[in-house]
C-alpha cells in the first residue's frame, strides 16, 4: 500500500489516476475546491478498494493554507509516498491580453500555486528520504504560441523549476515526475473539437502509473506527443514567429 | 463514438449515433453530466432532452434530433457497495463492464446481463435489459433495489417497489422518457469464481430446439441458441450454461485486450454470399459437449471486437427482436421460413424462450414465449418490406418488438403490443421525448 496526497483532485486526469490508485488498494488524501465533488470521488474510491481516503477543502493559490494541509495530509496518511500536483485552468487567452489581473491570476493558478506547494512537498520528501513528487504540467509548456503562451509560460516555469528540483532531490533518493500531456478530453477542453489526437483521461492516468513506477523523470502522454514535441521544438524562431500555432 | 466532455457548458455536437449507424437526424446539443447533484442542463434547440448512455441501443430510442442529448457517462462513480448482501449503489453511467470488473474478484456478479457489456446501468434500466437467464432471473428490472429519478422540473424521486411504486414501473423500460436516472441500487449474485461451465448441442430442426431447451431451463441458468437463419429447417446449436465453481478459475483465463474494427468498409461485409459461406461452417464447426470458458468470452462473445457495427458498412444495420407468445409455435415457423426465403439476415442470430418472472416495467418487452433476433445489413425497401412481412405475423400472433433494437417499427404494431402504454404516459416528462417515441406516437 502506498500513501498518496493529490491536489486537485477533482480534475479528470486526477480522478482517472485515483481510480488506479484505489484498485491498487492505496490510501489517498484528496485535496480540492468542491467539497461535495470531494465527497463524491472519495466514497467512489473507497467502493474501488482504496485503504482509506481523506479530503480537505482548499483553494491551491491559498498558499497560507499549504502548511496546515500537508499537516493534516500527513497526520491522516502517516507520511506520503507519491505526491501529484493536478491542479490547473486553462486561461482564455484573448482574455489575458486584454487583463494584467487576469494574466497575473493565470500564472498563479498554473505557476506559483504549483511551485509553492512543490517547494514545502520537496523538503518533507527530501528529509524522509524517499518518494514520489508527480506534477502534472503540459506540452504546452515546451514553447510559447500565440494562441495560449499565458498557459504555456506558467507551464514552462514549473518543467524548470521541477527540473532544478530534480537535480536537488536525485541525491536523496526522491523522484520528481514531471508529466506532459497532450490534448485529453476533459472538463477544460470541453469547448474544443476533438479529434485523432485527442486521449482520454484514463490513458493519461495509465501513462503516470507506469512513469511512477518506473522512475521516470519526464514523460509524454501519450508517448507520440514527445515527437511532436521535438519536431515544433527544432523549428527556428524565425520561421516559428510567423507561423499562426 | 464518445461524448464530448464538458461538465460547464454547451457542447458542439459530435454527432453521436445508435449501434445500427443509421443515417440520423443530430442533436442540437450533447452535454455530458458530471456531477450526481447538479441540476439538469437547459434544453437547446426544440426544448427537448434526452438521456444517452453508451449508444449500445441499436435505433433510435437513443436519439433526439434537433433536442439535446444529455451524455451520462461523466456520472461513472460507486458510491457504496455490500460486500456481504451484494447490494451496489453507483451512478447511471456506470458500465456494467466497470461493475464486472469490481465485483467478480469480490465474488459477485450481475443479476442480468445482456449480451454486451458496455451498457451503462441507466440504460439497462431504461431498456428492462435482459439475458440468457430470463427462464429463472426475469429482466434487469427485477433486481433494481431502487433509483433516484431528476424530473425536468427539478424534482428528484426516490423510486422503488415501495416508494413511488408507479415511478419505478413506469421508468424501468421506460426508455428513458421518465426523466433522467442519476443514481441506482442493484442486487447482484453471488459466484464462486469467473469461470463458466459450457455445455453446447447441435439441434436440425426447432422441435428439438423446443426439447433440448425445456430440459435445460430446468436444470441450467442460462441457455441461448444460435440458428442458422438461412437453413429451410432452422438448425443451430444450443448453448446452456452455469458459474463454476472456485476450483475452475484456475483453468481459464481472462481475454486479452479488445480489437477494433477500425474503419467503416465502404459496403457492408455482410451480405447473401459471406452468409452463405459463414453460416454452414459455423454449423458444422466442431464444438466440444462440455467447457469451461471464462464469463467474458461466454456472456460477451461480440465484446472482443470493437465497433464490430462498423463491418456492416455505411448504410448501417438494423435488428429485429420479437418475442411471441409460448402459445405461438408456428408464427416461429412462419417467421424464420420468411426470413430463409428471403435471402437476408445474418450470422447474429439468436433464439431464446422467456421464463414467466414478470418485471416490474410497463413497458418491459420480455413475455413468456421465445424470443428472436436477428440482424440485417440495411438494404432498403428490400430490408424493410421483409420486417413489413414479418410485422403482421408478429402482430397475428399476440407479440411484440424490443423498442431497444427497433428503428422503424409501425407506430399501430408497439400500441398493440404494449398495453400497459397509456397507465405508462402520465409518467412522461413533460421535456423528455426521442426519436422512437416521436415516431411511434405521430404515426397513425
Amino acid at each position: 500500500m502506498q500513501r498518496i496526497l493529490i491536489v486537485g483532485a477533482t480534475s479528470a486526469i486526477a480522478e482517472a489516476t485515483a481510480r488506479r490508485f484505489a484498485a491498487r488498494g492505496d490510501a489517498l488524501f484528496l485535496v480540492g475546491r468542491n467539497a461535495a465533488r470531494l465527497d463524491e470521488i472519495a466514497a467512489d474510491l473507497r467502493v474501488r478498494g482504496a485503504a482509506r481516503v481523506g479530503c480537505q477543502v482548499m483553494d491551491a493559490t491559498d498558499t497560507a493554507a499549504h502548511a496546515a494541509m500537508l499537516a493534516a495530509a500527513e497526520a491522516l496518511l502517516g507520511g506520503f509516498d507519491v505526491a501529484l500536483i493536478a491542479h490547473g485552468t486553462l486561461p482564455d487567452q484573448r482574455a489575458c491580453e486584454a487583463s494584467v489581473e487576469l494574466t497575473l491570476r493565470e500564472i498563479d493558478n498554473n505557476g506559483l500555486s504549483v511551485i509553492a506547494l512543490a517547494t514545502q512537498l520537496a523538503n518533507r520528501l527530501e528529509a524522509q528520504g524517499h518518494g514520489a513528487l508527480a506534477v502534472i504540467g503540459s506540452v504546452a509548456g515546451e514553447r510559447g504560441r500565440q494562441s495560449n503562451y499565458v498557459y504555456g509560460a506558467a507551464k514552462g516555469m514549473v518543467a524548470l523549476f521541477l527540473q532544478g528540483l530534480r537535480n536537488r532531490l536525485a541525491k536523496k533518493g526522491v523522484q520528481v515526475l514531471t508529466i506532459k500531456p497532450g490534448f485529453v478530453d476533459t472538463p477544460m477542453t470541453a469547448a474544443f473539437p476533438k479529434g485523432a489526437l485527442w486521449a482520454q483521461p484514463d490513458d493519461i492516468a495509465r501513462g503516470i502509473l507506469a512513469a511512477l513506477d518506473g522512475r521516470r523523470d519526464v514523460v509524454y502522454l501519450p508517448g507520440f506527443w514527445r515527437l511532436i514535441m521535438l519536431a515544433i521544438r527544432l523549428i527556428p524562431e524565425r520561421l516559428f514567429k510567423r507561423l499562426s500555432l | 463514438m464518445p461524448c464530448a466532455s464538458g461538465g460547464s457548458g454547451r457542447e458542439r455536437a459530435v454527432g453521436l449515433n445508435a449501434w445500427g449507424a443509421l443515417p440520423a437526424v443530430p442533436a442540437a446539443a450533447e452535454i455530458r453530466l458530471s456531477s450526481r447533484t447538479a441540476a439538469l442542463p437547459a434544453a437547446a434547440g426544440n426544448g427537448t432532452l434526452l438521456p444517452y448512455g453508451n449508444g449500445r441501443s441499436y435505433g433510435d430510442v437513443c436519439l433526439n434530433a434537433g433536442g439535446t442529448l444529455l451524455c451520462t457517462r461523466g456520472l461513472d462513480r460507486f458510491i457504496a457497495f455490500d460486500p456481504d448482501r451484494g447490494v451496489l449503489r453507483c451512478e447511471a453511467g456506470v458500465l456494467l463492464a466497470d461493475i464486472l470488473d469490481l465485483c467478480v474478484p469480490r465474488g459477485w456478479f450481475l443479476p442480468v446481463t445482456p449480451g454486451t457489456r458496455f451498457v451503462t446501468v441507466g440504460g439497462a434500466i431504461a431498456n428492462d435489459v435482459h439475458g440468457k437467464n430470463h427462464h429463472g432471473a426475469g429482466s434487469f428490472g427485477c433486481h433494481v433495489r431502487g433509483f433516484e429519478l431528476l424530473r425536468s422540473d427539478g424534482e428528484r424521486r426516490r423510486c422503488s417497489p415501495r416508494e413511488n411504486p408507479g415511478w419505478f414501473a413506469a421508468t424501468i423500460g421506460g426508455l428513458g422518457l421518465t426523466g433522467l436516472v442519476v443514481e441506482a441500487e442493484l442486487q447482484l449474485r453471488r459466484i464462486a469464481g469467473p469461470a463458466m461451465t459450457v455445455e453446447n448441442t447441435r439441434f436440425a430442426d426447432l422441435d428439438e430446439f423446443f426439447a433440448l431447451n425445456a430440459a435445460a431451463e430446468e436444470r441450467h441458468e442460462y441457455t441461448v441458441a444460435w440458428i442458422d437463419c438461412l437453413a429451410a429447417r432452422p438448425r443451430g446449436w444450443f448453448m446452456a450454461g452455469d458459474h463454476a465453481g472456485a476450483e475452475a478459475a484456475r483453468e481459464v483465463a481472462a481475454p486479452g485486450k479488445a480489437r477494433g474494427l477500425p474503419l467503416t468498409p465502404p459496403v457492408s461485409l455482410v451480405n447473401g454470399l459471406s452468409l452463405r459461406a459463414f453460416n454452414p461452417a459455423y454449423f458444422h464447426r466442431p464444438l466440444p459437449a462440455r467447457a469451461t470458458v471464462h464469463y467474458v468470452p461466454y456472456f460477451y462473445p461480440l465484446d472482443g471486437l470493437l465497433h464490430w457495427n462498423r463491418m456492416y458498412g455505411p448504410r448501417g444495420f438494423y435488428q429485429y427482436q420479437c418475442v411471441l407468445p409460448a402459445t405461438a409455435r408456428a408464427a416461429l415457423d412462419e417467421i424464420l421460413q420468411a426470413i430463409a426465403a428471403s435471402g437476408q439476415g445474418s450470422f447474429l442470430a439468436v433464439l431464446k424462450t422467456f421464463g414467466p418472472r414478470a418485471s416490474p416495467g410497463l413497458l418491459s418487452f420480455p413475455m413468456p414465449g421465445s424470443t428472436l433476433a436477428l440482424d440485417f445489413p440495411n438494404r432498403g425497401e428490400a430490408t424493410r418490406a421483409l420486417f413489413t412481412r414479418l410485422d403482421a405475423i408478429v402482430a397475428a400472433a399476440g407479440g411484440r418488438l424490443y423498442a431497444a433494437k427497433d428503428a422503424r417499427m409501425p407506430g399501430a404494431l408497439f400500441r398493440r403490443g404494449y398495453p400497459a402504454l397509456d397507465e405508462f404516459i402520465p409518467y412522461l416528462d413533460p421535456k423528455f421525448a426521442s426519436d422512437f417515441w416521436r415516431r411511434i406516437m405521430e404515426q397513425e
